[in-house]
């Protein structure tokens, strides 16, 4: 079955100065899926999701949105997506359903249609309760939640979401990604940037690997994994002159190795019995397929 | 895989009637949470000068170009609130939403471009000057300036000056790299410009090049008119009115390209 494409980039270069922030960017997102676009902060993840909406202009490349050309027709294109930002940026002195009434408006739904659309998106953030409340008296949590809200209060056919969960407590991550989880499973379509491992893997159909403006690896969370990074991982524990050692040795074993703080975790040890070495053995993830293909600690 | 076919059924255009009305209705929502101290700025501030300069100055001169000298000051300040409730808001209500409140960034990602955020927030405050710059006339009826039907076609001047002054505000907001950037634009310009307007002392008693100089000022103009409106019509005023909106209309494509520059990378 061919998906039809929310998102389609080709090539596509953004440079500020000196600095290439983009660089030759190829990306996918086919409608109804949840495309994840993993990378370290300064990977370009965010001028990605800004050239989306024609918030920062390409130098170089192919962008269409829901089928339209960028930045010619982005108007259009921007009517039907919904985007929830990195930097939360509510009116803090207005209430929570003034809010969503704020952009009912700038997405120009109808008058007869603004009600039902405000009690819809209340209910999808779970704040029917708090409509009344001003915004700084929110928890980061609701403000999160009600961020998400007001950009799906149009109903929108694409959603961009810009580090949905960054700087929020463990729990309220975890909130926060069964809100995008049952979006994801009623299909709608959405793309969301995030340097969490755990969330890429947990939410998204697709992960696309960004490092330095540019995508190293793209596909299902668990194909890359046993792709890049084998089936399982030995996880050496160790004062550092010992780790250093059995860095050396695995590495002369053939294996590739990576470090991880407190430990080296050496990788692809599925099959390899007798040349391993002593140490814990865990499932290889998303992480370990990172710093092979990116060099790059994250978090 | 083939690329999603759009509903290409509305082509959007440029200035759409309901970009401009987002950003109005957030401003108007917005407004009913902060509307006294906008109103206090607004209209206190002017009215000091009107009472200080109409009484303390108006106790030695008691008569300017004819006019009583509280009547003179009275109309003349209604430039002032002008001023007052649209320069300075959109110096630093733009420079607070794009750089602390983030508020443009969440515009712009919805249907709604650069040029029609600009043009709404102008014609926003507009109206606000349009309206404020009345307090001080009717401050100054109350001490005894004569009601005229003229008076009724201040809060049009009021607006049509006020975005103007919104439209310089916005653009000085585009072009300052930090907000203490603004305390140049206030001292050198915005100070001179409001005190040789015509608002407290006529221009016809100084030397020629500072009366060349008052009619380049767009106030002075939005003070004339006021005056006129008021006391009675001259010949002058037709060449003023296209004044106003030639200076309103120069500023706002000004404005527009600052912002662009400021919000779109």
């Amino acid at each position: 079955m061919s998906r039809q494409l929310a998102i389609r980039l080709r090539g596509v270069v953004k440079r500020y100065g000196p600095i290439t922030a983009v660089n030759g960017l190829d990306l996918d997102v086919p409608e109804g899926t949840c495309v994840g676009l993993l990378g370290p902060n300064g990977a370009g993840k965010s001028t990605t999701m800004r050239l989306l909406t024609a918030q920062a202009i390409a130098d170089e490349g192919e962008l269409e949105v829901l089928g339209l050309r960028l930045p010619e027709e982005s108007k259009q294109a921007r009517a039907q997506c919904g985007v929830s930002p990195q930097l939360d940026n509510l009116d803090v002195t207005l209430t929570v359903e003034q809010n969503l009434r704020v952009f009912a408006h700038l997405y120009r739904i109808g008058r007869g249609e603004r009600h039902e659309a405000i009690e819809r998106a209340l209910r999808i953030a779970n704040l029917v309760d708090r409509r009344d409340s001003r915004v700084d008296k929110l928890s980061g949590g609701m403000r999160r939640r009600l961020l998400i809200a007001r950009a799906l209060v149009h109903q929108p056919r694409l959603l961009l979401l810009d580090e949905p969960t960054v700087g929020l407590d463990p729990q309220v991550r975890q909130e926060l990604w069964a809100l995008i989880d049952a979006l994801r499973a009623e299909g709608t379509t959405i793309l969301m940037s995030t340097h969490y491992i755990e969330e890429a893997q947990r939410l998204a159909d697709t992960v696309l690997i960004m490092s330095h403006g540019r995508a190293v690896a793209a596909g299902p969370p668990a194909d890359l994994v046993t792709e890049h990074a084998g089936r399982e991982a030995v996880e050496v524990y160790g004062a550092p002159a010992q780790l250093a050692e059995v860095e050396t040795s695995a590495q002369a074993a053939g294996f590739r190795t990576r470090r991880t703080g407190t430990s080296v975790s050496v990788l692809g040890t599925d099959g390899a019995d007798g040349r391993v070495p002593e140490g814990e053995r865990r499932p290889a993830n998303l992480e370990d397929v990172f710093v092979l293909l990116t060099g790059e600690e994250i978090e | 895989m083939a690329v999603a076919t759009a509903q290409r059924v509305v082509r959007l255009g440029r200035l759409e009637r309901p970009a401009l009305t987002g950003v109005l209705v957030r401003e108007v929502i917005n407004y009913s949470s902060y509307w006294r101290s906008a109103t206090f700025s607004s209209t206190v501030e002017p009215t000091i000068y009107l009472l200080a300069f109409g009484f303390g100055f108006g106790s030695l001169v008691s008569k300017i170009g004819g006019y009583d000298y509280v009547q003179f000051v009275g109309t003349g300040t209604v430039a002032t609130a002008v001023l007052f409730s649209s320069a300075f808001p959109a110096m630093f209500g733009t420079f607070v939403k794009y750089q602390f409140q983030r508020t443009y960034d969440a515009i712009l990602a919805a249907p709604v471009d650069t040029e029609e955020l600009v043009t709404a927030e102008a014609l926003w405050m507009a109206t606000r000057a349009g309206v404020y710059g009345c307090v001080p006339m009717l401050v100054a009826i109350a001490f005894g300036l004569d009601p005229a039907w003229g008076m009724l076609t201040v809060p049009l001047i009021g607006f049509v000056a006020g975005f103007g002054w919104a439209c310089f505000g916005i653009a000085v907001a585009g072009y300052a790299k930090s907000i203490e950037n603004f305390s140049y634009i206030v001292s050198a310009v915005l100070t001179p410009l409001f005190l040789v307007a015509g608002t407290f002392f006529p221009l016809d008693r100084l030397p020629e090049w500072a009366q060349v100089l008052g009619e380049l000022n767009p106030l002075h103009h939005c003070v004339q008119l006021v005056r006129d409106a008021v006391f009675g019509w001259r010949w002058a005023d037709l060449a003023r009115v296209p004044g106003l909106v030639a200076f309103g209309l120069a500023v706002w494509r000004v404005a527009i390209h600052a912002m662009t520059r400021k919000l779109i990378d």
